[in-house]
């Protein structure tokens, strides 16, 4: 059975100007559509991707995920609770226990008041739980020094505070980790520290990723099922090997081509045209037709649904 | 092989504090020809934007260049001050930054700041100006460049920006563009563009490009030679094909194995143990012996051989042997 459950998750922002400048411009009121109709389940001990470039979405669904946000429609159901309808406050608490984050910036996401024991053990303590140790266990495991825990977070470099912050996301023994662009702020060489650190954290504690990226590499090298956000819609999603090797959505295909390779010295491609549309008016039909090569009529009218092809799911009229 | 457009020799970089001395740049020479696109990769804080605001002038003090000489077509420039430097700027050099918001003056039409830079520097009429400013956004492929002319920078994407701070760097047609992290605030789809854009024009007019940035695959498709610093160092130079595909110097191999690929699958990744040093602890002889394999105690005390332009393209008393490996 699957840890996660994402069915038809939709969130639209309100993102109108004030009450009197609407009635003095004349304007309507300005809807964005961060995320729409996303569908797709988590298994447990798998790494879920979820890539796109900005505005795709992609953090706003992990916000979903973890509760920082309620979806505007569609259910987001972990272990059989669906969080934001969940009347009984008991099961509520317990599938929030078993969640947990990490975000993208260390130097944000740290207090930098708090010593570090203190900011790890906090998500126990807040539920009485048994605190004594537990951060100079959990900092170890994290491949830093017991003797840490008594220092700020500013004495620690940028790798270092994204080991603390998972060791904060470790103490509550969670099943379920949201990973928002863990490693974008860090240098490749920590980067490389910090993706193998959680890899042994997952085999070791038996976790669940939902890892966020714009990092096709990252991805790739992390993830056991990638799915691809356009415009906050699900357009592909696949297991790496077959997505990498016969990506099937045009946009998908032209994400690939752009990603620079390390093996590409001076490749001439035609750089992909286009930029991602306004999501306050996003264009009919399927998202990406104004920029599709393969664009025909019924794009610009229909929106394609995710359907099976092969072991992938594929949002595209032209795809067989 | 023509003269250079840039040349730069044992350029150093201080920065006095109270607690003594920092040296973000140590000793780091290379040339940059004409049309040639160099590559200046390094992890944060390995002093490479400090040694392309060397190259500018735009050192905040304390930081000031303190040995080492930087030519620009034949003219020594680092010890220009004030006006001189003001007029080098933007005409011979231009220089293109990571963030275009912050690049733009948003309170300027486009149009306007493009024409303020050319009044500046060539000796063209207002009309002209407006002129030339609508073909250069047109040449870096802003549609309705007649129109866009009169708009603001936040009308535009982000993209479309850092087309505009490309056309700006570009519109005083300097020998040398200075382009640090020109795309790392941009998406996937994006930065192919900006790359590809960056390298046509600079082919066309024989510019010579130094491109500052972290990323491994933006060097490989975008460059021809690649400079790579450690702590302030320059640790290996080389084309660009040579030093990725087999680096001499431990660190390279090290950064070059810390990268995902397709290649190597699911397995473990490759890591460098340790951080970079910081600058108030540098260690004795090669900044990289900590955290070196091959390090012995010579590399303790010795700072390693210097790397000469043409021979020698590892800075390491130990360069990985090709030969033996393969």
């Amino acid at each position: 059975m699957s840890l996660v459950s994402v069915r038809n998750l939709t969130r639209i922002f309100d993102v109108s100007k004030p009450w009197l400048n609407r009635v003095i411009e004349r304007r309507p009121r300005a809807l964005l559509t961060a995320v729409s109709d996303v569908s797709f389940e988590i298994e447990e001990r798998t790494v879920y991707a979820l890539v796109g470039e900005s505005g795709s979405g992609k953090s706003t669904i992990g916000k979903m995920l973890v509760g920082l946000l309620a979806p505007s429609d569609g259910v987001v159901d972990i272990r059989g609770v669906d969080l934001s309808r969940e009347t009984d406050a008991e099961k509520v608490d317990a599938v929030r226990a078993d969640i947990q984050m990490i975000f993208q910036d260390p130097f944000a996401s740290l207090n930098p008041r708090w010593r570090v024991r203190d900011i790890i053990v906090e998500p126990v303590a807040a539920r009485g739980g048994e605190t004594a140790g537990l951060a100079e266990r959990l900092l170890e495991q994290v491949g830093l020094s017991a003797r840490d825990a008594g220092k700020f977070p500013h004495e620690f470099s940028g790798g270092q505070r994204q080991r603390i912050c998972i060791a904060r996301a470790l103490a509550s023994e969670p099943k379920l980790i949201v990973c928002d662009e863990p490693t974008s702020a860090l240098d490749v060489s920590v980067q490389a520290q910090v993706l193998n650190l959680m890899s042994d954290l997952k085999d070791e504690f038996g976790l669940t990723y939902l890892f966020i990226s714009h990092d096709l590499t990252v991805v790739q090298h992390m993830a056991d099922r990638i799915g691809v956000l356009y415009l906050g819609r699900l357009v592909e999603e696949a297991a790496p090997s077959e997505l990498f090797e016969n990506p099937k959505h045009p946009y998908t295909q032209m994400l690939l081509a752009a990603a620079p390779k390390l093996d590409g010295f001076g490749r001439e491609v035609a750089p992909p045209t286009g930029e991602i549309p306004d999501p306050i008016n996003p264009p009919p039909g399927c998202a990406y037709n104004p920029r599709c090569p393969l664009a025909q009529a019924v794009c610009r009218e229909e929106r394609p649904v995710l359907r099976n092809v092969g072991g992938a799911r594929v949002a595209c009229h032209m795809v067989d | 092989m023509s003269a250079p457009t840039l040349s730069i020799r044992d350029l150093t970089v201080d920065i006095p504090t109270r607690h003594g001395v920092l040296r973000p740049v140590s000793g780091v020479s290379y040339d940059i020809a004409p049309g040639e696109i160099l590559g200046v990769v390094g992890e944060s804080g390995a002093g490479k934007s400090m040694a392309g605001n060397a190259v500018i002038g735009l050192l905040s003090p304390p930081a000031h260049i303190s040995a080492g000489e930087i030519h620009l077509n034949g003219t020594r420039i680092d010890p220009l001050k004030g006006e001189a430097m003001r007029r080098l700027r933007g005409k011979e050099i231009g220089m293109v930054f990571q963030d275009p918001l912050t690049s733009l003056n948003p309170l300027l039409k486009i149009g306007d700041q493009l024409s303020e830079t050319m009044l500046a520097h060539l000796d063209i009429s207002q009309s002209e100006a407006r002129t030339r400013a609508i073909a250069a956004l047109d040449e870096v492929g802003i549609p309705g460049a007649a129109q866009r002319v009169d708009s603001y920078p936040h009308e535009f994407s982000g993209g479309m920006r850092q087309r505009v701070v490309i056309a700006l760097a570009l519109c005083a047609e300097p020998s040398l563009i200075i382009a640090d992290e020109p795309t790392t605030a941009l998406d996937v789809s994006v930065q192919a563009q900006i790359i590809a854009l960056l390298k046509r024009l600079c082919r066309e007019r024989g510019t010579a490009v130094m491109l500052i940035t972290h990323d491994m695959g933006v060097i490989a498709e975008a460059c021809d030679r690649v400079a790579v610093m450690y702590a302030g160092k320059l640790v290996e130079l080389g084309p660009v094909r040579d030093v990725l595909s087999a680096p001499l110097h431990p660190y390279t191999d090290g950064l070059m194995g810390s990268t995902p690929l397709a290649s190597r699958g699911k397995d473990r990744l490759h890591q460098i143990p340790g951080a970079m040093p910081r600058l108030d602890s540098l260690p004795t002889g090669c900044a990289f012996h900590p955290r070196c394999p091959r390090a012995s105690d010579q590399c303790r005390v010795d700072p390693g051989p210097a790397i000469e332009d043409g021979a020698g393209r590892a800075a390491c008393f130990f360069p990985i042997n090709r030969e033996a490996v393969a």
